[in-house]
């Protein structure tokens, strides 16, 4: 049980550093991929532009002011096109958003309403030190409280000093942290889920298969994620490790900070990426100066590229592509928006940003996509978990908290697509969902129960 | 049948299952309030009585179906309004979406919300141990229950379409139709050991929706007639 707990002690300083890192990261790109598009379109449209204006340009002079007038009747029609585009995609977007969000949490929903391990009371993280056995209900507050504020003020210390890092390039120390924090995730945390799986359906599985599994999974998790791999796999990746942090958050947390901390951080996040001086604000303007893309593996993305930089468009090029071009657009298109962005990609990129704007002709089909932070996922994840977990209505307010998300998240979407900034993706939906789980909880749940047991129907 | 419903018709447009979501927020806030409500009533009554417990829960149902008929209407209003501003920013001048296929939605949405509320609890019940109607209760309940939650659902749709439509060309007697016809659907659950005073009705009521509903979404018996001769 020491070891246990010391090694989720130890293991916890990577992962929370990550949930830092997701948690600061959590104001989604997809105002980033928006913008994007938006200077997409913007480019088919300084395209087409300049398409007719090297038509009109063999004719003669009187038609010089036809174009003129031409052109800004043109551009305006391009600008709603624009805006079109943005919208035309918005729902997809949403989609594609929603379907991994909720894999996340019907993983989370699923591993606590059946393994035992996850909802029993085994300890608490060192951030955490008050405990909440406390008899009196002020006692418990305050403990709660407490608890809350020393978890926020490490993730701001961690936040800030990620930023910091940041900005006096210590790019090696930053992916070296990355990487030990996810290994430390694909490997310890899975072998302990298998196991407690394995010991509630009672299958039993020898140590040497159990080692092969694990260190398959783990070994493709991390290519997947830092490095190169199909999309849908990394995709299946991020969920699985965000499904796996939301877990251990709600193994350890005792349950009244574990609410407090559910509103803390939404709030945090709020002014982290809206106020000027916020750390992420920062990050994304340093990022912006140096025109390049941040971090790989913190960010959930949603797209596939399917341009590929060639000088005239050239169908068999356009395959199925990897991340490394996102980055190609990231590294164009980075002066014009908020680049949170980044896809999963670390240094294959380098060589590849530093196309011109200029070369149009390489912007043939391309499917945006939205991109979410990593810290977003997990805590929807956690909300709806707890929920389960602790609700006596169960399914019903469970339900309720997932449709509060989801209906949270598409609001944040529509925000994004009026502003076409970096939003932060967690108030909203964590304000809704924690509204609706205790209304659900304390009011919803009686009124349903007595309509059920008379077999009422509304 | 619902999640057929969803799968075949919804699922592959994102557009639709944001309205479906989004119909189904509004089903659930509106169920919040009503249950405030109730539970404000009840806090503020005498909990020993029985009849009066009984009388505040009819109460409350009765009230529940209002709100939900007055959540549905500001729903429409929203959709109005969202399909005002497609049409504005589409390319060719008509929305994506038209308003039927909005009701449509909408209704599943209600219907899906509702069922799932109605049944998840129950479903979760029956993986566990137990025996049906140990108490001298009726030993039909789930199979009753099940029942009564399809025909919700499906009447959920249909009384989506006939509202919205009622809507849409001011017709109030059909959206008072759309509410007598809930009332009377939740009245008649009222007699519910007694199966046959709520779900022979409700199935009847739900056929006369369906066949309303499907005369004033443009079909007609000859359409039917080619369809189920497969266009021959």
């Amino acid at each position: 049980m020491i070891t246990f707990m010391n090694n989720s002690d130890s293991e916890e300083e990577p992962c929370n550093e990550r949930t830092s890192l997701m948690s600061a990261e959590s104001p989604p790109v997809p105002s980033y991929q928006d913008g994007l598009q938006a200077s997409e379109a913007g480019e088919a449209q300084a395209r087409r532009k300049r398409r007719t204006g090297s038509n009109r340009s063999p004719n003669n002079i009187a038609d010089g002011e036809m174009s003129d007038s031409g052109v800004p009747v043109r551009e305006s029609a391009l600008e709603n096109e624009e805006e079109e585009l943005t919208l035309k995609y918005g729902a997809k977007h949403v989609i594609m958003l929603f379907v991994p969000v909720t894999l996340c949490m019907i993983v989370v929903v699923a591993t606590i309403k059946s393994v035992r391990f996850y909802t029993e009371k085994n300890g608490q993280l060192i951030y955490t030190p008050f405990s909440e056995d406390t008899t009196s209900v002020g006692q418990r507050l305050l403990n709660s409280v407490l608890n809350t504020i020393i978890m926020i003020s490490v993730i701001v210390v961690m936040t800030v000093f990620l930023v910091l890092l940041y900005k006096y390039r210590c790019y090696k120390f930053i992916h070296g942290w990355l990487i030990l924090s996810s290994l430390m995730l694909l490997f310890l945390f899975t072998y302990i889920y298998l196991g407690e799986v394995l010991k509630t359906y009672n299958v039993a599985m020898d140590y040497p298969t159990l080692f092969l599994v694990i260190w398959n999974f783990g070994a493709v998790g991390m290519i997947c994620i830092h490095w190169k791999g199909p999309l849908q796999l990394q995709q299946a990746y991020l969920i699985m490790i965000s499904a796996l942090m939301a877990l251990v958050f709600i193994k350890y947390l005792p349950e009244w900070s574990a609410w407090v901390i559910l509103g803390a951080i939404s709030i945090y996040d709020l002014m982290a990426v809206l106020c000027p001086k916020g750390p992420l604000r920062m990050l994304v303007e340093t990022a912006q100066e140096r025109n390049e893309p941040i971090f790989p593996a913190l960010i959930y993305s949603s797209a596939m590229m399917w341009t590929v930089g060639m000088a005239k468009p050239d169908t068999a090029a356009r395959g199925p592509s990897q991340q490394m071009w996102d980055a190609a657009e990231d590294g164009r298109e980075n002066h014009r928006s908020p680049s949170h962005a980044d896809s999963q990609m670390s240094e294959t990129r380098s060589p590849v940003p530093t196309r011109p704007i200029t070369s149009l002709e390489e912007l043939e089909e391309e499917e945006r996509g939205v991109k979410l932070g990593l810290g977003d996922f997990i805590f929807y994840s956690v909300l709806v978990g707890k929920a389960a977990a602790t609700a006596s209505g169960d399914w019903n307010t469970t339900l309720a908290c997932f449709v509060a998300i989801l209906i949270g998240l598409c609001l944040t979407l529509l925000l994004l697509a009026v502003f076409k900034k970096a939003l932060p993706a967690l108030p909203i939906s964590i304000t809704f969902g924690l509204v609706f789980y205790f209304s659900t909880d304390n009011l919803v749940r009686p009124f349903m129960d007595t309509l059920a047991s008379h077999q009422l129907y509304i | 049948p619902a999640l057929g419903l969803f799968l075949f018709t919804i699922a592959r447009d994102p557009l639709r299952i944001i309205i479906l979501i989004a119909g189904a927020f509004f089903w659930l806030v509106s169920l919040l309030l009503s249950s405030l409500i109730w539970f404000i009533a009840v806090k503020a009554s005498d909990p020993q009585d029985e009849q009066l417990q009984k009388g505040l829960l009819i109460f409350g149902v009765m009230f529940s179906v209002l709100l939900q008929e007055a959540f549905r209407f500001l729903y429409y209003k929203l959709l109005r309004k969202a399909i005002e501003g497609l049409v504005a920013l589409s390319e060719d001048g008509c929305s994506p979406i038209s308003i039927q296929q909005m009701a449509y939605v909408a209704g599943v949405g209600f219907g899906l919300m509702s069922g799932a509320f109605s049944m998840i609890n129950l479903l979760a019940d029956t993986l566990g141990p137990g025996t049906v109607g140990i108490h001298g209760d009726s030993q039909l309940y789930f199979l009753t229950s099940a029942f009564m939650t399809m025909v919700l659902i499906f009447l959920h749709t249909f009384w989506g379409i006939l509202f919205f439509h009622g809507c849409e060309h001011r017709r109030w007697w059909e959206i008072m139709a759309v509410v007598v016809m809930h009332l009377a659907v939740s009245g008649s659950t009222f007699c519910n050991p007694l199966y046959v005073g709520s779900l022979v009705p409700s199935y009847l009521l739900m056929a006369t929706a369906a066949a309303w509903a499907y005369l004033l979404s443009g079909g007609s018996a000859q359409n039917l007639w080619r369809f189920l001769l497969c266009k021959s």
